[in-house]
């Protein structure tokens, strides 16, 4: 059918459904995150000495540093949406390239944590992290899937937020239609909530 | 439908697209969520078949003792290949993906789902994980041994190519999580007006259950898996126990999801007997308000009985009991149901056409699947058969008995609707009787095995079982071939077949109500719905309408 008059489909528009969706999604996302919760509950009941040892290996001056990084930044996101609300096209602009700004930063320091970790040899399969027990073994490996998995997550929320930067420049999220962005920052909070608890699990816990 | 229908389109979503391309492009681009589901039919069609292929391979192996067809470590390839394909690629999407697809829309009286492009992705991902599974074959390595299970530590020491299969499960889960929100957004959002919830056709309650199930379950097992494809690539220690893993934490994470993902593949098989027998019984279903519930209540108690596929694995007799006894609380809304349909049937007047019939197939199939289940969720009884060929033919009952049963009544209850064309009446009543000879040929005998001592996935046997292992085998002849038979009269009725009328069976639910094929927008006017969902007084006014 190459002919315009046959395209009598309708796009269909509904906020309230696709927030629904949206809501869904993060749902699954936090049994996901749920499931390794589960594993590192198991193992800490296993191994809570060992943990405790490792823990204290980590670095809390960055993983505060990071936390207050992520938390201004899911108040960034919520007052640009704010803006685009109140019709200030201009603010939601900035607000936003604010909250893509500190996600960029938070990965720069998770760099320089991970890198600092690899030069004392502690990473998966690496012999001094082999000659330990295994309850710090196990603390690595968990530390290392589940912060990773949260930093994939960062990235994919960079991604996401840098096209509804896009999208607002062009117009296409308006003040009368800004669900997208909504949305995206609904993940984005998802993002920080989650770690907001592996936070306190891998560097507070001592 | 009325006079002035004259004004408003009457092509078939056949001749109307949703995009500006024709040919091939305007259905793989397309967001139609009628044009989706018969995709879907296409592509589950063939890996059901695939796997059909397995199954007979493995089944001729096994027709005398020792090396019949293949070396050992194939037929470990070959077992596993045929669980993953029938598994991930066919009974979990089967149902919801392709009929759900079609007719939860029509019956809801909506003009699509909530996110019809989210559909597509959906569908994308399926094939996309298809693929992966099936190029762990075609790669030097050899493919996946471990069993559909994907047991640790075997999962992670084995050298064949299981990260792809593995990657393949986890796409696939992304794409059944999909389908399940656009589902449940979909009932949620955009039901006719007047469809008040307890109004909704029990097919569409049975997949909104589904539906949640999918998006509940289906994350627990994308991280384990993901977790063992992170294990097995960079040697993070989470559960090889050579790190200090937990093997049987690997099985708990694993059996949350795939228990539940038992009633993903059963319950829309429920609801599609839900459907057929009131249409063909002419009278209302016998306990609406209980079977709708009592789909909620197996999607509820389902998540709470994994731990009775490791009775043997190692757990204290505290949890062992108390997962046998919730095992035993699933018997009870599932009894509901079947009680229900049989009393649906008591004074009917009964119209015995091939879907029905597939529906008593259905019927005698699961019963004997389900209470062979209870043998199985005693402690006592499962020490004795645990992982024998009595665990085989009991799921291959409730699975292929339930559920592959139940793919083909849909697909000839919906057949006319879905193309518009009717299929040869005879030759499909004779195919359900040769597939009940054929599946009880090849599964019952199993049933034997396994209480005489048979082990599961074995390459060989001893002597005593040979005359079974025949039996079992010549009936997967059969089944198989009659399986061609079918697909081959549907597929000629396709072209060849006479038209169908819109209302074939006198259904009353709203699928009935608009033309076969259906328009691209579904109904010219969104229906307001005051009936019940099988109020068959209203079978009358429809003729009166045509």
């Amino acid at each position: 059918m190459t002919h315009s008059e046959n395209a009598v489909y309708h796009v269909h528009r509904d906020d309230v459904g696709a927030k629904m969706g949206m809501w869904l999604f993060l749902f699954t996302e936090v049994l996901l995150f749920g499931g390794m919760f589960l594993i590192y509950a198991v193992y800490r009941y296993q191994f809570p000495d060992q943990f405790r040892v490792a823990a204290m290996e980590l670095n809390t001056g960055i993983g505060t540093l990071n936390t207050v990084i992520l938390l201004t930044s899911s108040l960034t996101v919520a007052l640009s949406i704010a803006a685009m609300q109140k019709k200030n096209k201009f603010l939601s602009i900035l607000l936003l390239s604010i909250t893509i700004l500190f996600a960029l930063m938070f990965m720069v320091n998770k760099y320089f944590e991970w890198s600092a970790k690899f030069s004392h040899g502690i990473y998966p399969g690496s012999e001094e992290l082999l000659n330990r027990p295994d309850g710090q073994i196990l603390f690595y490996g968990l530390y290392y899937v589940m912060t990773g998995l949260h930093g994939l997550h960062v990235i994919i929320g960079v991604i996401i937020l840098i096209f509804m930067l896009v999208f607002i420049i062009r117009n296409k999220i308006t003040f009368n239609n800004y669900v997208k962005l909504e949305n995206s920052g609904l993940y984005w909070h998802l993002v920080d909530l989650i770690w907001i608890f592996l936070f306190p699990l891998f560097y507070l816990i001592q | 439908m009325s006079d002035n229908s004259s004004t408003v389109s009457t092509k078939s979503f056949y001749q109307q697209s949703t995009n500006k391309y024709s040919g091939i492009l305007s259905w793989l681009l397309t967001v139609d969520h009628k044009r989706i589901g018969l995709m879907y039919l296409v592509t589950i069609g063939f890996f059901f078949l695939v796997g059909v292929t397995f199954g007979v391979l493995i089944r001729l192996e096994l027709i005398s003792p020792g090396p019949t067809l293949m070396d050992a470590q194939t037929y470990n390839s070959f077992f596993t290949l045929h669980g993953v394909i029938m598994i991930f690629l066919f009974i979990i999407p089967g149902l919801p993906a392709i009929f759900g697809n079609f007719f939860l829309p029509l019956q809801i009286g909506a003009r699509d789902v909530a996110f019809p492009r989210l559909n597509l992705l959906s569908y994308y991902l399926y094939v996309t994980g298809a693929i992966l599974a099936l190029l762990a074959v075609l790669l030097p390595g050899g493919a996946i041994d471990t069993g559909w299970t994907f047991y640790i530590p075997y999962s992670v020491r084995s050298s064949t190519n299981i990260s792809l299969p593995l990657l393949a499960a986890f796409v696939l889960g992304f794409s059944s999580i999909l389908t399940g929100l656009n589902f449940i957004t979909t009932v949620h959002r955009l039901r006719a007006p007047g469809m008040t919830f307890f109004k909704m056709p029990l097919f569409v309650w049975s997949t909104y259950a589904t539906a949640w199930i999918q998006i509940i379950a289906t994350p627990i097992v994308g991280i384990t898996i993901l977790l063992v494809i992170i294990e097995r690539f960079f040697g993070v220690g989470i559960f090889d126990p050579a790190l200090g893993g937990d093997p049987i934490l690997f099985q708990h994470l694993f059996w949350i999801y795939s228990h539940p993902a038992v009633y993903i593949m059963i319950l829309p098989a429920m609801g599609v007997v839900s459907e057929i027998i009131p249409t063909f019984a002419r009278r209302t279903i016998f306990g609406y308000k209980a079977i709708a519930m009592s789909s909620l209540a197996i999607a509820f108690v389902g998540y709470l009985v994994w731990a009775h596929h490791m009775f043997t694995s190692g757990m204290s007799d505290e949890a062992r009991w108390i997962f046998s006894l919730l095992t035993f609380l699933v018997a009870l809304p599932s009894g509901v149901k079947i009680f229900n349909w049989i009393a649906t049937m008591y004074k009917g007047s009964i119209d015995p056409k091939a879907p029905f019939l597939w529906v008593m197939n259905f019927i005698f199939l699961f019963s004997i699947g389900g209470l062979t289940g209870l043998v199985l969720g005693s402690l006592a009884t499962d020490i004795h058969v645990h992982d024998t060929y009595f665990v085989v033919a009991h799921f291959h009952f409730v699975m292929f008995g339930g559920t592959g049963t139940i793919f083909f009544a849909a697909l000839h209850y919906w057949f006319p609707k879905m193309f518009g064309r009717m299929y040869n009446a005879k030759l499909a009543n004779v195919s359900i009787v040769f597939f009940f000879v054929g599946f009880m040929m090849l599964y019952f005998p199993k049933f034997i095995m396994g209480y005489m001592g048979m082990p599961r996935r074995y390459y060989d046997y001893l002597p005593q079982f040979e005359p079974l292992q025949q039996i079992s085998t010549v009936g997967s002849w059969i089944l198989a071939s009659t399986i061609l038979f079918i697909f081959s009269y549907l597929i000629y009725a396709l072209f060849k077949g006479p038209k169908a009328s819109s209302n074939p069976w006198g259904g009353v639910t709203l699928e009935w109500h608009i033309s076969s094929p259906p328009t691209l927008e579904n109904f010219h006017e969104i229906p307001t719905i005051t009936h019940e969902p099988y109020d068959f007084s209203q079978l009358k006014e429809m003729q009166h309408d045509a």
